[in-house]
C-alpha cells in the first residue's frame, strides 16, 4: 500500500495555546513555535502524513487533510483500526 | 473537517490549561466516535464535576452536565429509561473513586451498558491542585507539601473486582491506542470502563517536577508498556496499557426488561 499524501496541513491560531505537544513528538519535525508561541508548519515540504498533530493536540487545532489516492482514501491507521475492529467485542 | 460537526464550536477555545490532556481525550473521543459512524443523536454524554466534567459542554451530543461524582447515577437512570441510547460518562480520578467511588463499584456491579472514561490525572486541578485517591504515595500536592502518604487506587484492578464486563488503560501519548480502546469499549455490551492516563502540567506536573506537557508525555511513553509485555517483567513498576478484562456477561437492561415482561405475564394471568 503506498504512503499517505498530504493534501493539507491547517493550523487554527486562535485555537492553539502553544503547549509545544505536536513540535516535540512530530517524527519528521515538521513543525515549530513562532514569536507568538503558536504552532508553526516551517517544513512542510517534509510532512509524512501521519497525523499524529492533529490526534494528540488537546486544543483539536490542528487539521491533517490526506490526498485521496487511486481508491484509497482511508489513510493507514483508520484501516488498522477497522480491521481490528472486525475481531473485536462484539460481532 | 468531519470531527467538526460534533463539537460546540462557539465555546472554543476551551478552557483547560495550555498542554492539558482532557483536550486530547476529547481529541481521541470524537475521532472514536467518528469512525464507529455515530450520529449525534445516539449518543448521550454525562459528566460530573471538575475539568474532565467540562468536556461535555465541548460536545454537540445530547450532554448533561450533573453534580460532583454522581454522573453514572444519572447516566444510569438514561440507559434504563431508554436503553438504545449510547451513554457515555467522562469522569475525572477524583470524581469517579472519591466522591463517585460508590456509584463507580455499584454500576460496575451491575454491568449496565455504558461507557465510562476515567481521565485520571491524579490531582483535582480545578480547586487548585488537592491530592486525589490516584496521586499516589509519595507525590506531592497543595494538600500535601510534604508528600501524600494515601495510596492509591489501580483504576482497572478495582473496576474488574467490581464486575466491569470490559476494562482497559491508555494515555492520552498513546492516541491511537486510546481511539481503538475508546472505539472498543462503545462497542460493548456492558460497564466499560478505561483509564486515560491524562496530563496536568499546571499542578500535578509543576507540583511533582515533572516538567510540562511534553516532558509528562514522555513519562507515558517510558513509563508505560503494553500488557504482558516482558519490559513488565524486567521493571515491575512499569504502568501495563491494553484491555484487562472483556468478557460476555448478562447487561443490566436486558435483564430488568426480562423481569418486566415476567412481571406483566403474571399480572395479566391474575386478572384472568
Amino acid at each position: 500500500m503506498s504512503k499517505p499524501k498530504l493534501k493539507a496541513l491547517t493550523i487554527n491560531r486562535p485555537w492553539c495555546k502553544g503547549c509545544g505537544i505536536c513540535v516535540a513528538f512530530c517524527p519528521a519535525k515538521v513543525l515549530e513555535l513562532d514569536h507568538e508561541e503558536k504552532a508553526v508548519a516551517v517544513r512542510i515540504e517534509d510532512c509524512i502524513a501521519c497525523s499524529l498533530c492533529a490526534l494528540r493536540c488537546p486544543d483539536l487545532a490542528i487539521e491533517v487533510e490526506i490526498a485521496p489516492e487511486d481508491n484509497e482514501i482511508a489513510p493507514p491507521a483508520q484501516k488498522r483500526i477497522l480491521i481490528q475492529n472486525r475481531g473485536g467485542s462484539r460481532s | 473537517m468531519s470531527i467538526h460537526k460534533y463539537l460546540r464550536e462557539r465555546f472554543f477555545p476551551h478552557i483547560w490549561c495550555a498542554g492539558c490532556g482532557h483536550g486530547t481525550v476529547l481529541n481521541g473521543l470524537i475521532r472514536a466516535i467518528e469512525s464507529l459512524g455515530l450520529s449525534r443523536n445516539e449518543i448521550v454524554m454525562v459528566s460530573g464535576i471538575g475539568c474532565s466534567s467540562r468536556i461535555t459542554g465541548y460536545l454537540d451530543f445530547h450532554t448533561l452536565h450533573t453534580l460532583h461524582g454522581r454522573a453514572l447515577a444519572f447516566a444510569t437512570g438514561i440507559k434504563l429509561s431508554k436503553p438504545e441510547l449510547n451513554v457515555i460518562v467522562p469522569m475525572g480520578d477524583g470524581d469517579a473513586l472519591a466522591i463517585g467511588g460508590n456509584h463507580f463499584i455499584h454500576a460496575a456491579r451491575r454491568n449496565i451498558a455504558m461507557t465510562a472514561l476515567v481521565m485520571n490525572n491524579r490531582i483535582y486541578g480545578m480547586t487548585g491542585g488537592q491530592f486525589s485517591p490516584l496521586s499516589g504515595c509519595g507525590m506531592t500536592a497543595t494538600t500535601a507539601p510534604y508528600a501524600n502518604i494515601d495510596p492509591d487506587f489501580d483504576v482497572a484492578a478495582l473496576a474488574t473486582a467490581a464486575g466491569a464486563s470490559f476494562v482497559a488503560r491508555t494515555t492520552t501519548f498513546h492516541v491511537k491506542e486510546m481511539i481503538d480502546l475508546i472505539r472498543q469499549a462503545i462497542l460493548h455490551d456492558g460497564f466499560s470502563v478505561v483509564e486515560i492516563l491524562s496530563q496536568c502540567p499546571t499542578y500535578f506536573g509543576r507540583k511533582n517536577k515533572m516538567g510540562g506537557a511534553v516532558e509528562m508525555l514522555n513519562w507515558y511513553k517510558e513509563r508505560t508498556t503494553p500488557l504482558g509485555s516482558k519490559a513488565k517483567q524486567n521493571d515491575p513498576s512499569l504502568i501495563e496499557r491494553g484491555i484487562f478484562m472483556q468478557v460476555d456477561k448478562p447487561e443490566y437492561c436486558s435483564q430488568y426488561e426480562k423481569i418486566l415482561q415476567k412481571a406483566q405475564s403474571a399480572n395479566s394471568q391474575t386478572k384472568e
